[in-house]
């Protein structure tokens, strides 16, 4: 009996999770796919009604604008807060004095919750208190920066939201894959008179791919659920000009009662996140059987 | 015989045990929970209470109501639904569909509700044929509020026609006006589009267009000139409106930053609570135009297991209806009560005008039922009529493109 237990107790252990993973995630996933292919309105119906919810999605005009949200959201945020996350690290990286202090500086707005980094924000953007005002105050009557009522430029401003509240994070990740990097390596190519800048973009940069893929994931998957800093910072609006996916999957289960629709969006964007941890599974694992 | 001995016994007991046990019980969920509201629910409260009732609170803020329906979506597939919730419009309609609402055709046809309440609004109590809601109050949506000082100062009356609303806003804004304060919020630019609809179409097309989603309607001139108008009063409105919430826009016209403002009754309590007095300070008028469209409040009566809850779902239906509710709730909350018959000697200036506009409009046929505010619409379609609105408003977008979208967000919400 003993031996029994000793040999299966992991599995024993893991057993309660692997089950509640296997319903409350792979399950449910199973049945909003169900629903997404349903007429349900109010309540869900199991009456499969082909795709006729994906050819009500597509035509939406409201779900294009938020998947070419998620597309601009998602391509500037990623690429400007890790250029930034890596600059701050690498900056840190200068043997400089007081570093512990600038750190917790710059890691500090990932404590903040989204809905208080966009509450803050939407009152800096108010071109009637913010920014606009302040300088307008200064003597300068004809500056402007509306961008948060404009619906042309207001998903900008969620994406500096957004870097302003990660980028230190990135920065955090950056600045431990330079560390781990062989001082020995750094230190012979000093003794070769290579200059810094070479060191880091021949040497230390090509080093840290990992850390780089790592931060991508973070960065990507943060980048598609977004919801609470939208809903604080602009609310989707003006108009609808900032909606996001996650935005619009609320809107449509929530607030219209009309659950097939919300779950079609539910199933794509669970197909974009699919589209990038993929790779990433397949990589790794293929790493590990090399 | 055994048999037939047991179940005469069984009967009996019932029977017995529902005259005795049989105290009236009733869980209700509803959303009301700020200051005057609460105030006005606390009234019921009392009543229910006083009658012998045990009342249960469930109240669910947040979301104007969204978090309350997905409070209730998880009840009723439980199957453990509330005895009372409130709901409004089609969303009555929608649930009953689904099967799940009660019968309360006996205490509505004993308190005569057929006789005191106007017809169209007995309609979205009413499924199919028997009673299965029970209406709090009216509040009607086509006002326009103005601050007094303002329009004298600046030699404006209250317009009746678009074309005079227009001339005034150019009025005021060459005064340094702002002529229309505005939330930039999607229901509150759905509140205005229906005004104009209502105004430039007249009732009938209102119907037409907003009621039975009739393409015809939705794509002709008059839909094109409702959004050439509302265009033209999107430089009305001052440049920080985006997302602005409508108390602060009323408060803009309290002191005097605005002139005028499009939006339902519950705007008056913001003019009252600030100590402002109808008709001195303020001025309410009904948007340019016929016609009266409402927002009823009402509680949906679900069906419930027991006799001493489904006493406690008739003494409460019994209760809202009845006058001295309507006139107590009312009063709190700054609408009118929905059965004809309240005397309005406590009610103010605006209120008279427009429980007076609700019977004139009633017998004519042009009191209509809100799309802004779920009263005529199922939330898919008025959902999809409004996000054309607001994307209109908040771009560049012509009026001609914002007819077509609009026929092609209606074909596409089924």
């Amino acid at each position: 009996m003993s031996e029994w237990l000793e040999n299966h107790l992991p599995k024993v252990v893991l057993a309660p999770s692997f089950i509640a993973v296997l319903i409350f995630v792979y399950g449910f996933i199973g049945w909003t796919a169900w629903v997404s292919l349903t007429r349900s309105k109010l309540l869900p119906k199991y009456e499969i009604h082909g795709f006729i919810q994906y050819e009500r999605l597509f035509d939406s005009p409201r779900w294009d604008t938020a998947i070419n949200n998620l597309y601009i959201f998602g391509a500037l945020f990623i690429v400007i807060a890790m250029v930034l996350g890596l600059l701050l690290a690498i900056l840190l990286d200068q043997k400089i004095r007081v570093e512990g202090v600038i750190r917790t500086v710059y890691l500090y707005p990932m404590a903040l919750s989204m809905i208080v980094t966009g509450t803050a924000w939407k009152w800096i953007l108010n071109p009637g208190l913010g920014i606009e005002s302040m300088v307008q105050g200064w003597g300068f009557p004809n500056f402007e920066f509306d961008w948060l009522v404009n619906p042309d430029y207001a998903i900008y401003t969620i994406v500096i939201a957004a870097i302003w509240q990660s980028s230190g994070f990135v920065m955090a990740l950056f600045l431990a894959g330079l560390r781990s990097v062989d001082g020995e390596i750094i230190k012979a190519a000093q003794v070769d008179g290579i200059p810094t800048w070479r060191i880091y973009t021949a040497i230390i940069i090509p080093s840290m791919a990992p850390i780089f893929l790592s931060a991508f994931i973070v960065l990507a998957h943060l980048a598609i659920k977004s919801f609470d800093l939208v809903i604080a910072l602009t609310g989707g609006g003006p108009g609808y000009a900032t909606d996001l996916p996650a935005t619009y999957m609320y809107a449509m289960a929530f607030s219209r009662g009309d659950i097939g629709q919300a779950a079609s969006s539910a199933m794509i964007m669970m197909l974009v996140v699919f589209a990038i941890v993929v790779p990433y599974l397949y990589s790794e694992l293929r790493a590990k059987n090399d | 015989m055994k048999r037939f001995a047991f179940a005469t016994v069984s009967t009996l007991a019932v029977v017995a045990g529902s005259s005795v046990v049989a105290e009236p019980q009733a869980e209700v969920l509803h959303w009301w929970t700020s200051g005057g509201e609460a105030k006005s629910v606390a009234v019921l409260q009392e009543e229910f209470a006083s009658n012998g009732g045990t009342w249960t609170d469930m109240p669910v803020a947040g979301g104007g109501g969204d978090a309350a329906m997905t409070a209730l979506r998880a009840r009723v597939l439980s199957g453990n639904a509330p005895t009372a919730v409130q709901l409004k419009g089609p969303a009555i309609q929608e649930w009953y569909e689904e099967g799940v609402l009660a019968d309360i055709s006996n205490v509505a046809e004993a308190e005569g509700w057929a006789d005191v309440l106007p017809a169209s609004i007995a309609g979205h109590m009413m499924c199919e044929g028997t009673w299965c809601a029970a209406p709090v109050n009216v509040h009607r949506i086509d006002w326009i509020w103005a601050n007094a000082d303002v329009l004298a100062a600046n030699d404006v009356e209250m317009p009746t026609t678009w074309d005079e609303f227009n001339a005034a806003a150019e009025k005021l804004q060459a005064a340094g006006v702002i002529p229309l304060a505005h939330g930039g919020q999607a229901w509150q630019d759905a509140t205005v589009f229906e005004a104009v609809v209502m105004g430039i179409g007249g009732p009938e097309f209102y119907q037409k267009a907003l009621v039975d989603l009739d393409p015809e309607a939705l794509t002709s001139d008059t839909m094109v000139q409702v959004f050439d108008q509302m265009r033209t009063m999107r430089g009305y409105v001052d440049e920080n409106f985006s997302g602005r919430d409508w108390n602060l826009a009323t408060a803009m016209v309290m002191n005097g930053e605005a002139a005028f403002q499009i939006m339902g009754d519950w705007a008056k309590g913001e003019f009252l609570a600030a100590g402002k007095k109808p008709g001195e300070d303020f001025l309410c008028a009904s948007t340019p135009g016929d016609g009266y469209l409402y927002n009823v409040d009402s509680f949906a009566m679900f069906e419930v297991e027991g006799d001493d809850n489904r006493a406690g779902q008739e003494l409460l239906a019994k209760l809202i209806v009845a006058p001295n509710f309507q006139e107590v709730f009312n009063l709190n909350k700054g609408s009118i009560p929905a059965r004809t018959d309240v005397a309005l000697d406590a009610f103010d200036i605006c209120a008279k005008i427009s429980a007076e506009d609700m019977g004139t409009t009633s017998a004519g046929g042009s009191l209509l039922p809100s799309y802004a505010h779920g009263m005529a619409l199922r939330g898919s379609q008025s959902g999809a009529i409004t996000d054309v609105v607001t994307a209109h408003f908040n771009s560049d977008m012509s009026s001609a493109d914002a007819v077509q979208q609009l026929a092609d967000a209606v074909a596409n919400s089924y």
